[in-house]
């Protein structure tokens, strides 16, 4: 097998993108990753596609063939992945396996999502089509139903307090003032959603003990990387940055056949794979980007990766190890907390940003000091379907 | 040109006695503090200001919403609506949000608009409180008569509080009201009404100086722009 590099990264502004077609979306994200790759007149050989609500709120499918053809990349192969939320990942994983094994050699992943042109309620509802059919759709749950039982769980046993989750939406909300792709450009207050009587209207409940400002935004948004083997990567431009690792691992579709429906087993095994591959330790790990649609996923997905001892992933966030300068800066692009979760993308959108760390190329209030080894996490459905990227800087 | 009194005396609605909605502030999410004030006729000019480029906004009905109170704050303005009030909502000074309403009569309420310039802020839930409490606690009326222009605003309003469906036409297009009577506004109040008061009076000083407003392009970016919410 081959290791495979990222060479191209590009991402679109994340948002309410009520003037781009999802098709368009997708383009202007590949086109951003392919000049970024600078591969001159050299084209790819395959396209993967990651997107999971094409069919449901847009009516189409095929997303890929029609890519290609957008994109004027005939005949290159075009397959569209979807895998839930965690169908980014997904897709990156197939494209890295692609040019690992030596059939291609240059892919283009892509991953978007077109979720605000419908309501709320419907992008809800589109998002719980991901829980069991018959024993958990029909009955009305939601994925923030099952965040807020899963938060009350991890609350009794591991002592998380709403000071915790507090901690990581004003982190993340105030890192997202910072990245331009950021859906909410928006810093939050600690008095105006939490201490003030004010509060009760500001950040209400949305899935007790879950409150408005812990769970992420509903947003449409795309983005793409261009892979190639390492070894075909020495006259370009910017610096390659390594696949180094990669794990994936499924549990019970619903979280009460699970022995501990606090253990998100599948992140652990999956966080756990990439590093051994990496040959890596969670503590050789200098950024990561975990999979925080509800607060409470970032503080439990940093425990399972190793990050911290289970039950300590809280008070680690509230002392500050998780910000830029601490311990393990988690999240910095503002997370899908900030940054926003077009399902489809933000598999593809977390390693972007990964990427452009190790890169060194952000702007200092950004720019984790002289990392070397980054960490992503995907979640898809609640924990049943996780895949876990280990990135590494090239030497130059 | 000079009125005709006469005339004007018949062309102008009957108005019932209104006591002043007393401001008060509220702390918003980022932090910033909204005072939520009654506007008096003469700040009916500025308000139109920060109205207008709405109304080329068609992003969540906004243009319907503004017109619509557009229409009503010139009818207040000029005399020609019975017993219309407005509140406004604002950030150092800017105009981050208007609700408006009338009286139908003393125990009758019928509420018009609620327009938030400002967005991801919950100013319209804010106002749209505020409007509420106007109306149960210190105009003392049994019950306010609303629609919803949007599907926001029937999120807000009808499902949230929530409200209870008449077959009442409303004098906004017609269709079936929803009513907020007093058992539903006590009911709703602790999640949605808040605020204090007395406001200090450098916030006051702040709000009844000129009205502020962002340009135009600033307030479309705000409610239609990609980081719109």
């Amino acid at each position: 097998m081959r290791d495979v590099a990222i060479i191209g990264a590009g991402m679109i502004p994340f948002g309410r993108r009520d003037e781009d077609t999802l098709m368009e979306m997708l383009a202007y994200a590949s086109l951003k990753a392919l000049d970024d790759a600078g591969l001159g007149d050299k084209s790819v050989d395959a396209v993967y596609v990651a997107n999971m609500g094409g069919g449901m709120l847009q009516h189409q499918s095929a997303i890929a063939s029609s890519l290609v053809d957008r994109l004027s990349l005939l005949p290159a192969a075009a397959e569209t992945i979807e895998n839930g939320p965690a169908s980014g990942a997904s897709a990156v994983k197939n494209g890295l396996l692609a040019v690992a094994s030596g059939y291609y050699d240059y892919v283009l992943v892509v991953g978007g999502e077109k979720m605000r042109e419908v309501t709320g309620w419907r992008a809800t509802d589109f998002v719980a089509t991901m829980t069991h059919p018959q024993v958990e759709y029909p009955y009305g749950i939601t994925l923030p139903g099952m965040g807020g039982m899963f938060t009350r769980l991890y609350m009794e046993k591991y002592g998380v307090t709403r000071e915790h989750l507090l901690a990581v939406s004003l982190k993340n909300q105030a890192m997202g003032t910072l990245n331009p792709y950021a859906h909410v450009e928006m810093a939050l207050d600690r008095d105006g959603i939490f201490d003030s009587p004010d509060a009760i209207v500001n950040n209400p409940t949305s899935a007790d003990p879950l409150h408005l400002y812990d769970l992420c935004p509903v947003s449409d948004g795309a983005a793409a990387v261009i892979l190639c083997p390492l070894e075909m990567t020495k006259k370009l431009a910017k610096p390659p940055v390594l696949i180094a690792g990669f794990g994936q691992a499924t549990d019970t579709q619903t979280l009460q056949e699970r022995d501990d429906p606090t253990d998100l087993k599948a992140v652990t095994l999956a966080a756990q794979q990439a590093l051994e591959m990496a040959k890596l330790k969670p503590g050789d790990i200098h950024v990561a980007e975990l999979h925080d649609a509800f607060t409470i996923l970032e503080i439990a997905e940093s425990e399972h990766v190793g990050f911290f001892e289970k039950g300590k992933g809280g008070k680690a966030a509230a002392a500050g190890k998780t910000r830029l300068g601490g311990q393990i800066p988690i999240n910095v692009s503002g997370g899908l907390k900030a940054r926003g979760h077009p399902v489809g993308a933000t598999g593809v959108a977390q390693v972007v940003d990964i990427v452009w760390q190790l890169r060194h190329e952000l702007p200092e209030n950004r720019q984790v000091q002289n990392a070397e080894n980054g960490l992503t996490v995907n979640f898809g459905g609640f924990g049943n379907n996780v895949l876990s990227f280990v990135l590494k800087r090239v030497q130059p | 040109m000079p009125l005709d009194m006469e005339l004007e005396a018949v062309l102008r609605p009957m108005q019932y006695p209104m006591v002043p909605y007393p401001p008060k502030f509220i702390t918003l999410a980022n932090g910033k503090i909204m005072v939520v004030r009654q506007a008096v006729r003469e700040d009916v000019p500025a308000i139109l200001k920060s109205v207008h480029p709405c109304l080329f906004i068609e992003r969540d009905y906004y243009d319907i919403v503004s017109a619509r109170l557009y229409g009503e704050l010139l009818a207040w303005y000029r005399y020609r609506v019975k017993s219309e009030y407005c509140l406004l909502g604002q950030i150092d000074g800017y105009l981050v949000g208007i609700v408006n309403g009338r009286l139908e009569n003393e125990k009758v309420g019928m509420s018009y608009h609620t327009l938030a310039i400002d967005r991801g802020l919950r100013i319209g839930s804010h106002l749209f409180a505020a409007k509420m409490e106007y109306h149960m606690e210190y105009l003392m009326q049994d019950e306010v008569l609303i629609v919803a222009e949007s599907p926001i605003g029937f999120r807000r309003w009808m499902i949230e509080y929530p409200l209870e469906y008449t077959k009442i036409p409303h004098e906004l297009g017609g269709g079936d009201s929803y009513r907020l009577t007093r058992e539903i506004y006590l009911k709703a109040k602790p999640r949605f009404v808040v605020g204090t008061r007395p406001v200090p009076q450098e916030l006051m000083d702040v709000a009844e100086a000129d009205i502020k407003f962002a340009d135009d392009d600033t307030i479309r970016e705000r409610i239609a722009g990609l980081k719109g919410r």
